[in-house]
């Protein structure tokens, strides 16, 4: 770990990171599986971590417990709005913050992120569909929006969520990343302490 | 009335109990020491380093001792130990043009700067059986020389170099891939065959060595050199910006010199097959250097036909703690399937019966 | 950081982390979980690591139930249906010493069940996750060995080969020969083996309410079926999937159509049939004498 200098950004880094690093992480992970496992349904991942904004505290709480060196995490301007946020992340979990898309293991999509942008992060390969990002993207609230329409591996049958907030042709978005699978990019929504998976495999309608 | 089998747990406790009584053998003789086996059973605790990747002798010559001799089960109690050990940083490449060589031959040269120097070697013992060595006769004290600068010997591999009479020694740029932290996806570049063939089974590569010089993937070898000494191992500080020494440990290099190629464009020259082993093991490192050249057919538009030239072949198969547990798991129960089997063989028996008893009627 | 000694309180000895592995190898294989349930029944690669138990014996098994394993879970291992057997007792004690979680032989009672060879017959329920352990998790591995070609047949969907496999029993022997093992595609997409469970339990991993999650540490893959999943069994329409049928009953409990093991009571051909699964078996008993 490098030697960083006694500021107060600096301070933040160090601070409001996992207070029980191993069972901490373990809780955020098995409520993120069971998120990413029945996807639609809402996961409130607790409040583990403080970490400066933009960084949702659902978004810190998963990269503290998934992100390290081997997985670059995307963000918008970690030079500028993002500093904080992003010298958090750089100490807690020891990630590089990359602004290159095709690198990110991780992105820390802004609020309303255009999808258009979305095709340019990895999405695999046909031999190695793995190798695919995980995108995080904040919403408002997840009721109260416009009703999605749920189905696939996770659900029993269909399940119906409005998520407020969403981007502009977020519908649209999903099912063309469902249309490429398995290739595809895994969506989880943060909202709070929260996060509700979207994974490739799900079937969206508007309805 | 029928009762399962019970008691897994005492007979796991009792059959521990008993395997530590047969290691320890008979109260009446000492114990092995860990000195003893590290000092006088060393050529087996190289090579539980080696396949082990973990040099320690130390502990090597514990999983020796509590492995009973088994040396694929001391490498197995090794490298269960060292995946535990955190990562702290990398040594810098160690480099064997330095050595404190105790044993060095080349057979490429007569004679060249530096010498031939046997050193401990089994090489002209004659095999037989040493009554001597039942007991605890004197052993005289070596001849020593004084240890010869490292400039005075080259490699000789390094002399061909110069000359321009060998292909270069590859490309030193780039972070080299380690098969025990990421996995493997084939094909893989020669560094991660170097460390699975580091890493492999004597037995197996020694084997696939032979087998090209049999034909199955000829590389037409001499032994460029063969030392085995101690490398300093020293490690870079980054926020100090140098390298600092932390240790020596004991290595045998093999530089092979295969097959020459040319083309129109190119004049002929030498090709490389390299073998590096902690410890004293030439035999390991020889085979190794065979089977690193063979790998690299592609490079030299050889035809792969034989195992030996065949990567996906020889590092799925040369990892003596990955194969002999999928062997020997051959041994835990599988009736629930048997059960599956027996029921498919007998309907299949029952079947034909009634198929032949069938066509019997039909013909009478 | 919590630690669990694995060694004597008496001796200093070296100290593991919670449930064995260090927390990089955790996250690690936690992030390849996440990608197997995204894409479900595709072999995630990962970075297996040298387990102190033998390859062969459940170190991938043992690999995905430690990352996923909490302080709060209850944990049954099986092998061969029964909480007895001697790999289970070992993986079962692995954890309690390494992890202090609580164990339970019963189904019902258990968060994560790890298992070799069989599924219970207590149908999973939603929350519980059963963890399978995988010898050889490449369905098309004994129809080409080579891993580069069998990558490019998942990429290119191309299972014709399964099929000719599969149709050349039907015209040897008049059945498809494959009894355990038997590979199922999962939501029209992925062929996948079911580890070598017999094919009697394939019926139980479709639209199943438990989270199921496999492991092959040897061979360095984890793949998933996130709940309710589709996970048909290959066959053809002139030859459905159908599974084993046992003509009697448990001869311990008198259950029926469940998977039985044979006894051999004697050298003269004697046998009974009782039921794989120990749990199964002792609940029916139990509940039959009150």
């Amino acid at each position: 770990m490098g030697a960083f200098a006694t500021t107060a950004l600096a301070t933040a880094a160090v601070a409001g990171g996992f207070a029980d690093p191993v069972f901490d992480a373990q809780a955020v992970f098995r409520l993120l599986m069971g998120a990413m496992a029945e996807p639609g349904t809402v996961a409130d991942l607790g409040a583990r971590v403080a970490a400066p904004a933009p960084l949702v505290p659902a978004a810190a709480a998963l990269l503290a417990a998934l992100a390290d060196g081997d997985t670059p995490v995307w963000m918008a301007d970690p030079a500028g709005a993002g500093e904080a946020a992003a010298r958090w992340l750089r100490f807690q979990t020891g990630a590089p913050i990359t602004e290159d898309r095709a690198a990110a293991t991780f992105a820390l999509l802004p609020e309303r992120h255009d999808p258009v942008g979305w095709a340019s992060f990895p999405r695999g390969t046909s031999d190695y569909p793995d190798r695919s990002a995980t995108l995080l993207l904040p919403v408002r609230d997840f009721a109260g929006g416009d009703g999605l329409v749920l189905a696939g591996p996770g659900i029993a049958a269909e399940r119906r969520v409005a998520p407020a907030g969403l981007p502009e042709g977020f519908a649209a978005a999903l099912a063309a990343n469902r249309a490429g699978f398995p290739l595809g990019v895994d969506i989880v929504l943060v909202c709070g302490t929260a996060v509700l998976a979207l994974p490739r495999s799900t079937r969206v309608r508007e309805g | 009335m029928y009762v399962a089998v019970k008691g897994g747990e005492a007979a796991i406790a009792n059959a521990h109990r008993l395997l530590a009584d047969r290691r320890r053998g008979d109260r009446d003789v000492p114990a092995l020491t860990l000195e003893q086996i590290a000092g006088q059973l060393s050529l087996a605790v190289d090579r539980v380093m080696a396949e082990g990747s973990l040099y320690d002798p130390d502990l090597a010559a514990l999983a020796v001792r509590q492995a009973r001799g088994d040396l694929i089960e001391a490498i197995f109690l090794l490298r269960a130990y060292r995946t535990t050990l955190p990562r702290f940083g990398y040594a810098a490449p160690v480099d064997t043009g330095r050595m404190r060589i105790e044993r060095r031959v080349s057979a490429t040269y007569k004679d060249l700067p530096g010498g031939q120097l046997l050193g401990p070697t089994f090489d002209y013992t004659h095999r037989l059986l040493d009554p001597a060595l039942a007991g605890d006769a004197p052993v005289e004290a070596p001849e020593r020389r004084a240890l010869a600068a490292v400039e005075d010997c080259p490699r000789v591999i390094d002399i061909l170099d110069r000359e321009g009479l060998i292909e270069g020694d590859g490309d030193p740029a780039g972070e080299p891939g380690d098969l025990t932290r990421d996995p493997v996806s084939y094909p893989v570049g020669r560094d991660l065959r170097l460390q699975a063939l580091a890493r492999a089974d004597e037995g197996f590569t020694l084997a696939l060595g032979y087998s090209t010089q049999r034909g199955y993937g000829r590389v037409h070898p001499f032994v460029g050199e063969v030392r085995i000494g101690l490398v300093d191992v020293e490690v870079e500080i980054p926020d100090l910006g140098f390298t600092v020494r932390i240790g020596a440990v004991r290595l045998t290099e093999c530089q092979m010199v295969a097959q020459f190629k040319g083309s129109a464009e190119e004049p002929a020259r030498f090709t490389r097959g390299y073998g590096l082993v902690f410890g004293q093991s030439e035999r390991k490192a020889m085979a190794m250097s065979l089977v690193d050249r063979a790998l690299r057919a592609d490079e030299f538009g050889e035809e792969r036909r034989a195992p030996a030239q065949d990567e996906e072949f020889v590092l799925e198969h040369g990892d003596n703690v990955q194969a002999t547990g999928f062997v020997e798991h051959l041994k835990l129960p599988h009736y629930v399937d048997f059960q599956a089997e027996l029921d498919l063989v007998r309907r299949l028996r029952a079947e034909a019966g009634q198929r032949r008893a069938e066509r019997g009627e039909e013909t009478r | 950081m919590r630690t669990t000694a694995m060694t004597a309180a008496a001796t200093p000895g070296p100290a593991y982390n919670f449930a064995y592995l260090d927390e990089g190898t955790k996250r690690m294989i936690r992030r390849a979980i996440l990608k197997g349930i995204a894409v479900p029944g595709y072999q995630v690669p990962f970075a297996s690591r040298e387990m102190p138990m033998p390859y062969g014996w459940g170190t991938g098994g043992v690999q995905v139930t430690a990352a996923i394993l909490g302080p709060a879970d209850v944990l049954k291992v099986i092998d061969q249906g029964a909480d007895d057997t001697t790999n289970a007792v070992s993986i079962r004690a692995f954890f309690r010493k390494t992890a202090g979680i609580a164990t339970t032989t019963r189904t019902v009672e258990a968060t994560i069940v790890q298992t070799r060879h069989r599924i219970p017959e207590t149908p999973l329920a939603a929350g519980q996750i059963i963890v399978y352990q995988v010898p050889i998790p490449e369905p098309l591995r004994f129809l080409e060995p080579r891993e580069t070609e069998t990558r490019t047949m998942h990429a290119l969907e191309e299972y014709g080969l399964m099929h000719v496999k599969l149709y050349e029993d039907i015209a040897r022997h008049g059945h498809i020969a494959t009894t355990y093992a038997y590979p199922v595609k999962v939501e029209g997409r992925y062929v996948m083996d079911p580890s070598p469970l017999p094919k009697f339990d394939n019926p139980k991993m479709h639209r199943s309410p438990a989270l199921q999650l496999f492991g092959a540490g040897r061979e360095k893959r984890i793949y998933a079926l996130p709940p309710y999943t589709d996970v048909r069994s290959l066959d053809f329409e002139d030859h459905p999937f159908t599974v084993q049928s046992f003509t009697e009953p448990c001869a311990v409990c008198g259950a029926r159509n469940v998977y039985l093991d044979e006894v051999v009571t004697d050298d003269r051909g004697g046998r009974m049939f009782v039921c794989s699964d120990t749990d199964h078996c002792g609940t029916r008993r139990a509940e039959a004498t009150p």
